[in-house]
């Protein structure tokens, strides 16, 4: 297999992600959305680890696949904290940051 | 005494500090130690004069007599001049030049240490009855101590910042007293009046000082007199010198057109305003323009005769302060204009080159002057403390000692023979006469009409007729008295001092300066014009009596032809009587006391006056104007703009922090996004 | 002595701040134990200043001593380095007395909202700013000095200050921080461009700019000028002035003329002039330009006062340009007197302000049209407050004088300059200074005892005929004797400042060839 289709799909997956963390709405699809847009970055590390015979590529997807548990934890508390505060879990209505 | 005279102000200055710490507690509440301290400044300055007149005549009997010296004085320490007695310390210093503090004694200096004291004393002592139970009596004590303090550093000064220093304490003294009474608005605003009026002249002494000092290489008064004889000296800063330090003149002495503080400053306890006229203050106008008078002389060119600033000056102030002192009721304001006019003469005969004669005639009006003060004062304070003329009249009999002191004074004022007056009067015009001042000579002579008359007046509403007033005026008692009789013995006696023809010229022996200090040539005793100046003044008495009886009572036609005859006797103006009458009546008396005196009343008070009225209010107005719209609005303005500006621009920014996270998101994609398409358009070469 | 001579200078910087540490340990309500310990301190620092005084080695007065000079911040080449000369000297011990003065005034006078404790630290940590400043023989040194000084002068302001206290504590920060903003860019500059890269002042002082091109120095100049000139201040930079002497309290105005005033004075003759001479040279005429301005300026806009504390606010503008006056001519002259003219300005104006506090307290207003006769209710104050005006009006005899009249004079005759206004003629130009300078003590002497006949003179006024007004408090006289013997003594004997300044004062002019 060409390198390319590997990276076709991980762009693919990206902007996928990408839109859904941009234009969602509820907390919980924009967590998801980031674990899209972290496991496309998998996919390319480890079709760059493969091709360029390196394996610190693979290394960092399995880093990058423990911090994404982590931060969907965090995430997630977040989510859920936000929804216990607001009753609702769409993020237009956290706006406290505002200046 | 003459090395150690800087004991004379210290005592004063010492007396100062002990009323104004002890004088309530002390004996006499403050005035004894005053009065202590004056005298003995007074003792040690008569013993200080005899030092310098034994000194001087023992170099005069050395040399071969008075013409050593009226010839070769113009070089530094002529054969056998007397040098000045100079002392001084370090006072401060810049780099490592060290300018000293000390005192400058010569001729000059001793007689005028000798005249203020000694009307300072009188006049101490005549307060203490004329101010008891007065609100601030220790303080005034203290003040006038002070006063004369200020004005022996003044007189002692070896330097002119010294000089400065005791000018100006003068002239805060003078502030105090004048507003001694300060509860009335009136009088601190006289106070005030004053005290501006003469700083606005103390810039021309300050910027004077300033130009020699850069010009001489030196603060010393002897060493700017020096320079200044030296002939190689430059003249044009010596002319910038002199117009600086005539300005410092005329605001200080009272000349036209700074004049108009003096009559405004009786508003003063009287005594004081006889210590400020006599002593004090306007008189150290005049002894500044003697003191550096080769920088005058040689700064105008006096020696060569035509019009000069300083002539002009004095001759101006004389004609004016004369005229309007007829106009005046009040008993001090014509006193004080005739000060004015004095004061004028001494600054003319300075300006025509006759500084013996200006210092003579300081010298003797100092004790006529002080005594008719003090006379009006015993008079107001007999007669229910006004000093407004209308209110007096035929005193004469039941003041006796105040009428015929008064009435020598007036008459040494006058400038009658053989009163001390005289002397120095006719002196001046002589001098002016010969030195090529016709002009000069005609004003004052003019001046000494006017003197004349107005004094007939005063004397006259004053003393004769009936009494208007509605008290019972009685003598004065002793303390008030006794300074009178002093006083009138010295104007009757002073005049003896320099009177020419009979071979005393003492002023030009013991005074005159013998070293850096311009030739000069004393002119001698002119017959024609002493007797007529004489006549002049006996013809204004004759003709100002002479009207204000006749005005006064009609009735008395009888009285009027007694009048007459006397005037007969010795004036042949008056021969044909009724031409004489209409001439001075309806064209003279009244055009004078009319027409002139109130135009030139008019001019003083609004013109003059309001030129430093409107000076006064229109700095305010500029300076409300700069604060209100300058200040506050454009500088101001421009500081709060700049910070309204940051606010605002902070305010446009804020929008931006949404605080909505996918906002935040979609602008770091999008700088993401821009960020690589910049990358890719660098890179695609 | 040895070790005085090594620690003299510690020891006045820090003894505030031991004493400002003692103060925040004792509870607050120890009111008495409070007070106490700032005043021992105070008086402690004051005794070293005596000490210094008395050690001081007169005849060298150009020369550094009591010298500290340790390594501090190796990484940016600053050092630990203090030092008094002649011109220090004299505003060290101005500064610790006042210091002393005004802890004793306040004794039983602590303005609302009262707190003791707070108000008397701030005045010590004002101690170690002033004092650190006058001695401090390194830039950066000098910088913490300078700055440290806002802190404690933002919150007296803005805390027991006058009703409109944050706006003038705001403006006062904020305009006096813009310019230091600008003096340390200076300061790094002169630093890079140095030959040794230094910040000691005394190298660089002997280094005098010398390699640096004149573009350049005039506008590091230009730093150094914004920075110490809104400290003074000139004009058009005196705007903050008013406003913070209006609302602060009578402590905080005091020793904001009294001292705070004089670190922009100072600094342009400690490191302006003798580190950018050339720059100096072109400069100077603008100066002296602006110099006259606030002379006449302040004089004007005190003319048009109702305030009284705002009046003598306006009168420091114009009395301290005749000590920037002085310093623009470049000559020993000028700049003797203008530090003869910053101890005089410090002790009359002090005073004033100490005065003028004293009268709001007991009236409750300083609206001169409501006051009046105050000589009749309290004669003692009132001829305090006389004493004082004289004073400032630059009375020969006193103190005002001397900073005054040589400073006019030095107009005269100024250094030579790269260029003057009217066509460059620099003499021309002085001397239209000069008259002007000298015009500026007529006005001067107008507004004073405009003043003084309004507050003290006249009738007492009908609502203030009931009210008992009690004469000057012992507090009162303790804080304000000194004072007025200083007046007195430097007026009537002025070498006792100028024989301590002329030698450290002819280091700095002899560059100009003065």
């Amino acid at each position: 297999m060409q390198l390319n289709e590997f990276l076709i799909l991980a762009a693919f997956l990206f902007c996928t992600g990408a839109y859904g963390v941009l234009a969602r709405r509820n907390g919980v699809l924009v967590l998801m959305s980031i674990e899209l847009m972290l496991n496309a970055v998998n996919i390319n590390l480890v079709a760059f680890s493969a091709f360029t015979k390196n394996v610190s590529g693979q290394i960092f997807a399995l880093f990058i696949i423990t911090i994404a548990a982590a931060e969907v934890g965090v995430g997630l508390a977040i989510v859920l904290l936000i929804y216990r505060n607001l009753h609702s879990p769409d993020l237009d209505e956290v706006d406290q940051l505002k200046g | 005494m003459l090395e150690n005279a800087w004991i004379i102000p210290t005592l004063p200055a010492v007396a100062f500090v002990a009323i104004v710490f002890f004088g309530k507690r002390s004996p006499g509440k403050g005035a004894f130690v005053g009065i202590a301290a004056v005298g003995a400044s007074f003792v040690a300055s008569c013993v200080a004069a005899g030092q310098w007149i034994q000194r001087v005549d023992n170099a005069t009997g050395k040399s071969e007599g008075l013409a050593a010296f009226t010839k070769g004085v113009v070089s530094a320490g002529g054969a056998h001049a007397v040098q000045p007695v100079t002392e001084s310390i370090t006072w401060w210093q810049n780099g490592s030049i060290k300018f000293g503090v000390g005192t400058f004694v010569d001729g000059l200096t001793v007689m005028m240490v000798v005249v203020v004291t000694l009307i300072s004393l009188l006049v101490q002592i005549y307060s203490t009855a004329y101010m008891r139970g007065d609100r601030r009596y220790t303080w005034y004590f203290a003040a006038l101590s002070l006063f004369t303090a200020s004005m022996l550093t003044l007189v002692v000064a070896s330097n002119t910042i010294q000089l400065l220093v005791g000018w100006e304490l003068v002239g805060v003294c003078s502030f105090m007293l004048i507003g001694h009474w300060w509860e009335e608005p009136a009088n601190s605003r006289a106070a005030i009046k004053a005290f501006l009026t003469t700083r606005t002249g103390d810039i021309g002494l300050m910027i004077g000082i300033i130009i020699l000092f850069f010009t001489v290489g030196s603060f010393g008064i002897g060493a700017t007199n020096l320079y200044a004889t030296s002939g190689h000296a430059q003249h044009a800063f010596l002319l910038a010198a002199a117009v600086c330090l005539l300005v410092a003149i005329i605001g200080k002495s009272g000349q036209f057109p700074l004049h108009t503080w003096l009559p405004d400053a009786m508003a003063g306890p009287t005594p004081v305003s006889a210590l400020i006229h006599a002593a004090t203050m306007v008189v150290a106008g005049v002894f500044l323009g003697a003191r550096l008078y080769p920088v005058f002389f040689n700064g105008f060119s006096i020696g060569h005769g035509g019009v000069n600033a300083m002539a002009l000056v004095g001759g101006v102030t004389i004609i004016i302060g004369a005229a309007l002192a007829f106009v005046q009721t009040d008993i001090k304001k014509v006193l004080a204009y005739s000060t004015i006019s004095q004061l004028g003469y001494m600054v003319m005969a300075l300006g025509v080159g006759a500084w013996s004669a200006a210092v003579f005639h300081l010298f003797t009006h100092a004790f006529f002057k002080a005594l008719l003060f003090l006379g009006a004062g015993s008079v107001s304070h007999a007669a229910g403390h006004s000093f407004d003329m209308r209110e007096m009249g035929g005193l004469r009999k039941k003041m006796p000692i105040t009428f015929w002191t008064f009435v020598i004074g007036s008459l040494a004022l006058a400038g009658i023979f053989p009163l001390a007056g005289f002397w120095s009067k006719d002196e001046i015009l002589v001098n002016a006469g010969k030195n090529g001042y016709t002009a000069f000579l005609v004003v004052g002579l003019i001046g000494a009409f006017l003197t004349a008359a107005y004094m007939t007046r005063v004397v006259y509403l004053t003393f004769f007729g009936e009494y208007r007033g509605h008290e019972h005026p009685h003598e004065s008692e002793r303390a008030i008295t006794i300074p009178l009789v002093i006083l009138g013995a010295l104007s009757v006696g002073a005049g003896l001092v320099n009177a020419a023809p009979l071979g005393l010229e003492k002023i030009k022996d013991w005074v005159q300066p013998q070293v850096a200090f311009p030739h000069l040539n004393n002119a001698a005793f002119d017959y024609p014009k002493a007797i007529l100046s004489v006549s002049i003044a006996l013809a204004a008495i004759v003709i100002a009596g002479y009207y204000w009886l006749r005005r006064d009572e009609l009735r008395a036609f009888r009285g009027l032809t007694e009048r007459n005859a006397l005037a007969r006797s010795g004036y042949q103006f008056l021969v044909n009587k009724y031409y004489l009458d209409y001439l001075y009546e309806d064209i003279i008396v009244d055009g004078i006391r009319g027409a002139v005196a109130r135009a030139s009343y008019w001019v003083n008070q609004h013109v003059i006056d309001g030129v430093v009225n409107g000076l006064g209010s229109g700095s305010t107005r500029i300076a409300r104007y700069t604060y209100d719209v300058i200040d506050q609005r454009v500088v101001d303005g421009a500081a709060n703009g700049i910070a309204l500006e940051t606010d605002r621009a902070g305010a446009e920014v804020r929008g931006f922090q949404s605080g909505h996270v996918q906002r935040y998101a979609l602008v770091l994609f999008g700088g993401v996004g821009l960020l690589s398409l910049a990358l890719f358009l660098i890179n695609i070469h | 002595m040895h070790w005085f001579d090594d620690w003299a200078l510690t020891l006045a910087v820090f003894i505030p701040l031991v004493g400002l540490a003692a103060v925040l340990f004792i509870p607050r309500a120890h009111e008495q134990a409070i007070k106490t310990t700032a005043l021992v301190a105070s008086l402690a620092t004051l005794a070293v200043g005596v000490g210094i005084l008395a050690d001081f080695n007169y005849s060298q007065g150009g020369k550094l001593q009591f010298i500290v000079d340790k390594s501090w911040i190796p990484l940016i080449k600053a050092r630990y380095h203090m030092g008094v000369d002649g011109i220090s000297l004299p505003l060290l011990i101005l500064s610790m007395l006042m210091v002393v003065l005004c802890i004793i005034y306040s004794w039983n006078h602590f303005p609302e909202p009262h707190n003791p404790k707070a108000f008397l630290a701030l005045i010590l940590l004002l101690a170690v700013g002033m004092n650190g400043t006058f001695v401090a023989q390194d830039l950066i040194l000098f910088f913490v000095f300078f700055e440290i000084v806002l802190l404690p002068m933002f919150f007296m302001i803005g805390v027991w200050g006058g009703p409109n206290r944050q706006y003038a504590a705001i403006k006062f920060f904020l305009f006096t921080l813009f310019g230091s903003a600008l003096m340390l860019v200076s300061f790094l500059a002169i630093f890079f461009l140095s030959k040794h890269q230094t910040f000691q002042m005394p190298q660089l002082a002997q280094f005098g700019g010398s390699g640096i091109a004149s573009g350049t120095q005039a506008l590091v100049f230009g730093g150094l000028f914004l920075g110490f000139a809104i400290k003074v201040p000139m004009f058009p930079f005196h705007t903050w002035l008013p406003d913070a002497h209006t609302e602060a309290p009578t402590v905080g105005s005091v020793l904001l003329a009294a001292i705070l005033l004089k670190l922009g004075a100072y600094g342009f003759i400690r490191i302006a002039l003798p580190i950018l001479p050339a720059a100096a040279r072109a400069w100077a005429p603008w100066i002296g330009l602006l110099a006259v301005i606030a002379i006449i300026y302040g004089a004007l806009c005190c003319l048009a006062q109702r305030d009284m504390k705002r009046l003598i606010a306006f009168s420091s503008v114009s009395h301290m340009g005749f000590v920037m006056l002085g310093i623009a001519t470049l000559t020993s002259f000028g700049i003797n007197a203008a530090v003869f003219g910053m101890v005089a300005h410090g002790l009359i104006t002090g005073l004033l302000f100490f005065v003028a506090g004293s009268v709001q307290e007991r009236y409750k207003t300083r609206e001169m049209n409501r006051l009046g006769g105050l000589l009749t209710q309290a004669p003692k104050l009132g001829w305090i407050l006389g004493f004082t005006v004289m004073a400032s009006l630059g009375l020969p005899g006193l103190a005002g004088f001397w900073g005054e009249f040589p400073a006019i004079l030095s107009a005269y005759n100024p250094a030579k300059l790269t260029q003057g206004l009217f066509n460059g003629d620099q003499l021309l130009t002085f001397r239209v200074y000069l008259v002007v300078a000298a015009i500026g003590t007529v006005l001067a002497a107008g507004y004073l005892l405009w003043m003084l006949q309004r507050v003290a003179f006249g009738a007492v006024k009908a609502e203030f005929e009931n009210v008992h007004i009690h004469d000057v408090h012992v507090s009162e006289w303790i804080a304000w004797v000194p004072l007025l013997l200083l007046i007195v003594a430097l007026g009537i004997y002025p070498n006792l400042i100028f024989h301590i300044t002329h030698g450290a004062v002819s280091n700095v002019s002899k560059v100009f060839g003065g």
